[in-house]
């Protein structure tokens, strides 16, 4: 791999194989995230997406294969040496995952604290300013249990920028969301990669959102990337595959059913 | 029965025991680092120790005020009533004071520990800690086990002192024991050495087991409902167990050192 493609890309996922148990999740997958960019990784419930946020962060070790974040070899890495490239890294976790015994203000200032020896005042205007750029600077006070799921994903958002980190990952961010809170988390993922000069990783399968957002976006089926381009380039694909979890069709490459028994057999079977 | 059925819980047996003997030399490990943020272990003493002051004042109270009538309906039998106070203190202060407290501290503390971490963790609370570059073992679970290890002992004091002044209701209000000889009986009889403080060693080793169990328990927890339940409920089944199983053993080596020495 030359030096150059090692600059653009600050994650770089080679041949990567993994297993839960039994079940082969990650079959050679190859996938690589440009610096500054705003990538998008779909692909249908249960793909593995999310498991492949866990391997990137060192989570999870890999079976076979090699994720660099960095240049650095993620499953190689010590525990200090992990946790250091966390800290250049910030994670917006599906349902907030806000520490629940603390206000919103402590949570954002709880990495703050935890890593800084920064003055009292200098963490309050910090978070304030966190805050105040995800428009909830006026719910300071407020606990988690007190917040909307929206609400909570912006608190979350602000923690995750809390130590200014290079790469943010946003582990489906949109689900459950109503319209006006799915826009606010949409213009802050675009408004926060170029304000900051991050660089974003956003998991997701609602295809219309992500178009919005993503400059590359990665389709991932089977263990493998099956599609890769820009929301226009995967939308004039013409694999199966990528028509089907573009247009939502229920039945195709992905089926609508779970492998199963012949229907008639199973029916006619007391034991099944 | 087939060869797997005997093989696999053997396996998993030995499996998480390995596990909880690797989590407890984290725990221990990480200890001298947490003490040096004692804000973090006061909060848990609050939240383990002073949230569970009420049950084990009420629990001890009772518990004092039953032996007071236990202790002088069979002490009256000898004409010994006189040393109710002493029978009452060594009583409490080598058993009941411990075990009784440690099943209560496990019923209460023990379980809301193990659930609260639990659901942290089914919550992605510790998760999130991770991806903060902040070590959960660290940051959550250390600063519970010191909390309720500290917590315990004291408990246990709270549990006896109140015991004897339930046995005291009972026997000099109620029943007319002689006041001066039930606190003379007490001075007399009981030793702080060979009574007193093996009853407080044994209050350090069951805080120290309890909170242990319940911090693994929660921490090792399936992230579902169902799995957070019973992580709970292991936590006080086990935890019931190991106090009641090592209680035996530490009073047979305390009874076996006092007969040699």
């Amino acid at each position: 791999m030359d030096s150059a493609s090692h600059s653009d890309n600050i994650v770089e996922i080679r041949n990567l194989r993994f297993r839960r148990g039994s079940r082969r999740i990650f079959n050679g997958l190859d996938i690589d995230i440009p610096r500054g960019k705003v990538t998008a990784i779909m692909g249908p419930s249960g793909v593995g997406k999310s498991t492949l946020m866990q391997l990137m962060t060192g989570q999870l070790l890999p079976d076979h294969g090699t994720v660099r974040v960095d240049g650095l070899d993620v499953p190689s890495l010590s525990r200090a040496q992990l946790y250091k490239l966390r800290e250049r890294m910030g994670m917006l976790f599906q349902r907030g995952a806000l520490l629940t015994d603390l206000s919103v203000f402590d949570n954002v200032a709880f990495p703050l604290r935890e890593h800084t020896d920064l003055p009292e005042r200098l963490v309050h205007h910090l978070v304030l300013l966190k805050l105040h750029a995800v428009g909830l600077r006026g719910a300071w006070q407020l606990m988690p249990a007190e917040l909307s799921g929206g609400m909570a994903r912006r608190v979350a958002l602000a923690r995750a920028m809390a130590l200014d980190p290079e790469i943010l990952i946003y582990d489906e961010p949109f689900v459950g969301l109503d319209p006006i809170s799915l826009g606010v988390i949409l213009r802050l993922v675009r408004r926060m990669n170029d304000a900051l000069g991050l660089t974003s990783i956003v998991v997701s399968h609602d295809v219309e959102e992500i178009a919005e957002v993503a400059d590359v976006s990665y389709l991932i089926s089977d263990g493998k990337v099956v599609g890769k381009g820009t929301p226009d380039e995967l939308a004039k694909n013409r694999s199966a595959v990528v028509r089907q979890f573009m247009t939502g069709l229920a039945d195709g490459p992905v089926p609508f059913h779970y492998p199963a028994p012949d229907y008639g057999d199973q029916l006619l079977r007391r034991d099944s | 029965m087939s060869r797997d059925d005997i093989v696999d819980p053997l396996r998993s047996f030995v499996q998480t025991f390995g596990a909880s003997q690797l989590f407890l030399a984290r725990l221990i490990t990480y200890t001298p680092r947490a003490l040096l943020r004692p804000s973090l272990i006061l909060e848990q003493i609050f939240a383990t120790g002073s949230m569970s002051l009420i049950i084990i004042m009420i629990s001890g109270l009772f518990v004092g005020m039953v032996l007071g009538l236990q202790g002088y309906d069979s002490l009256s039998r000898f004409g010994a009533e006189d040393s109710l106070g002493a029978v009452a203190a060594l009583s409490l202060f080598r058993e009941l004071g411990p075990v009784v407290t440690a099943l209560l501290f496990a019923g209460r503390a023990g379980t809301a520990l193990a659930s609260e971490i639990g659901l942290m963790r089914a919550t992605d609370q510790i998760s999130a800690l991770e991806m903060m570059a902040i070590d959960p073992i660290r940051r959550v679970a250390v600063p519970r086990f010191i909390g309720g290890a500290i917590s315990m002992p004291l408990l246990a004091a709270v549990f006896s002192t109140i015991g004897i002044f339930g046995a005291w209701l009972v026997g000099v209000r109620l029943m007319g024991v002689d006041e001066g000889a039930f606190w003379g009986s007490i001075r007399q009889q009981v030793d702080l050495y060979d009574d007193v403080l093996s009853g407080v060693a044994k209050t350090v080793v069951f805080g120290v087991v309890a909170s242990f169990l319940a911090v693994f328990e929660g921490y090792n927890s399936i992230p579902t409902a169902e799995g957070v339940s019973r992580a709970t409920t292991r936590t006080v089944v086990i935890t019931a167990i190991a106090v009641l199983v090592l209680d035996f053993v530490l009073t047979a080596w305390f009874l076996d050192k006092d007969t040699l020495g």
